[in-house]
């Protein structure tokens, strides 16, 4: 276990979700579940984050902010997809301005279903993602980078 | 005077769990106007009644809000049951308010969590968090889930409560109404809390009725409307209530009217538990709203008076399904609000009206 996956710092963002997931984000975190003690701290500057939680589904006002949260984190990083909506868009996935689930605007490194999702599950993935962080920390050493996403890329392929 | 500058807030924001996105337009240090934009978390939830029939769409009427889910699935239940003439058994509607009753405690600890955290006191915030982990605990030992609880559904309850739960969710309520005051406290004497809260954006009694604001953000303007004294359901059995006001028109009032609240609750809570009548849950309702039927409902949503209204067209789904949300009448009171104040106070004002844009747009 390197440095790497040690207190990873985390960033929020809504997409569209029904508030449910948001708040078992932000209780994941508070006392209770409490994962602050293993310093996994929820920052509003994405350039402190190594995890991004997303919730909710992505939708064509809101795409753009998440590619540009995704863009501004230093690597390595990872993304957590938290809910059923963020996964594939849940309940919402045939509305009208629902686009689908996360991994149609940025690659999304850990899915956390649950609707809403469960505080365990979410720190089940954060422990997840910091594999992940490990893994892409490996590759950076050898030249591997995560892409950059041009805010107005075509949707990305389903699960891709 | 320096030249107005526009700043934008959100909406990616630390002090918002929501996307919403402010457009503040500053000479110096003062806001001079706020325009709010919205359409971020727009789903498009309303059409769905053309996919599903009206026992199915009261899972998407929960998850319109995670936060007030309790209220919206009885909201869209009450209303429906008005489409079709449905009577609902009294024990229904008692276990229905007590559980939305819970989600306003649970809603109003989570806001003044929030709340705290934006003046800066991040203790208060994480104590508000863990009392309000009780509740969430006691939905869970109820229904199962944590905040989407699919416990109502059109014609009553899903299942019932027995004793030994309900004296259980009696135990616990005291237990936290214990430590609630010591944070009530904290929110409402503490010095350096009431700096930052009192004379802080004022909306006089006369502009809140003006701005046609709804729910503890009206309250607090001295504004009597709360639709629970409008006895709709088990409200009506209640032997006393009041709706909580306050005379001071500032964020200060607007905290004191939602910590008052709390305990409002619990003692709601309380009484229904003390006069719950025996007898089932549930009546299956039978068929399908005719053709051209119409029916409304409000209802007191944590945040505020949320009005339904509902269409049928002979078939097992619905023409129509609208509602008005506490939050979309409130915008307009916090833009007026903002207008004027230093720019350091603009997310404490924000917060102030409890804003919930997943509501707002659905
Ligand atoms: S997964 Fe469920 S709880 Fe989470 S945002 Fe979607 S509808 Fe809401």
């Amino acid at each position: 276990m390197s440095f790497m996956s040690k207190s990873p710092w985390v960033i929020h963002y809504d997409a569209s979700s029904c508030n449910g997931c948001d708040i078992e984000v932000l209780a994941t975190l508070c006392p209770g579940f409490d994962a602050e003690r293993f310093g996994v701290i929820n920052t509003g500057n994405p350039k402190h984050a190594d995890i991004f939680l997303v919730t909710g589904s992505v939708n064509s006002r809101n795409i753009h902010v998440i590619r540009e949260i995704y863009n501004q984190m230093p690597e390595p990083k990872a993304v957590i997809a938290c809910g059923c909506c963020a996964c594939e868009g849940g309940v919402f996935h045939d509305c009208y301005n629902v686009i689908g689930g996360v991994d149609r605007a940025i690659p999304v490194d850990v899915y956390a279903p649950g609707c809403a999702v469960r505080p365990e599950a979410l720190i089940d993935a954060i422990v997840e993602a910091e594999k992940v962080l490990e893994e892409k920390y490996e590759a950076m050493k050898k030249g591997e980078h995560a892409p950059v996403i041009p805010l107005d890329a075509p949707v990305l392929k389903k699960g891709a | 005077m320096g030249k107005a500058t526009i700043i934008p807030f959100g909406p990616q924001h630390p002090v918002l769990p929501e996307p919403l996105h402010l457009d503040l337009v500053v000479e110096d240090e003062k806001v001079i106007e706020a325009v709010p934009q919205i359409g971020f978390i727009h789903r498009g939830l309303e059409k769905l009644t053309e996919t599903r029939d009206y026992n199915q769409f009261i899972y998407i009427a929960e998850r319109i809000c995670g936060i007030c889910a309790v209220g919206h699935s009885l909201g869209y239940a009450e209303t429906v049951e008005g489409l079709m003439g449905l009577e609902v058994p009294k024990r229904a509607s008692y276990l229905r308010v007590i559980l939305h009753e819970m989600s306003r405690i649970h809603s109003h600890m989570l806001w003044m969590g929030l709340a705290a955290d934006a003046f800066g006191f991040e203790s208060l915030f994480m104590h508000c968090w863990r009392l309000r982990e009780r509740v969430l605990d006691l939905f869970e030992a109820m229904t199962g889930g944590r905040v989407i609880l699919s416990a109502v559904r059109v014609g009553g309850m899903v299942r019932d409560q027995d004793a030994a739960t309900l004296a259980h969710v009696q135990e616990v309520l005291e237990g936290i109404k214990d430590e609630y005051h010591e944070i009530c406290r904290a929110f409402l004497n503490d010095s350096s809390v009431r700096s930052r809260l009192v004379g802080v954006g004022v909306i006089e009694h006369d502009d809140a009725v003006n701005l046609g604001m709804v729910g503890p953000f009206a309250r607090a303007s001295n504004v009597v409307n709360d639709v629970r004294c409008k006895e709709a359901g088990a409200y009506a059995e209640l032997s006393d209530f009041t709706p909580i006001t306050s005379t001071d028109c500032d964020c200060y009032a607007r905290v004191e009217v939602r910590a008052k609240e709390i305990l409002q609750s619990i003692d709601i809570i309380e009484e229904m538990i003390a006069r719950i009548p025996e007898g089932p849950v549930f009546e299956k309702p039978k068929g399908s709203p005719a053709d051209g039927a119409m029916a409304c409902g409000a209802l007191e949503q944590p945040r505020g008076e949320c009005y339904y209204y509902a269409q049928g067209n002979g078939t097992k789904y619905l023409q129509r399904m609208r509602m008005r949300t506490p939050t979309s009448m409130n915008l307009a009171g916090m833009a007026a609000a903002l207008k004027g104040c230093d720019l350091a106070d603009v997310n404490m004002i924000v917060l102030t009206i409890d804003p919930c844009i997943s509501c707002t747009e659905r």
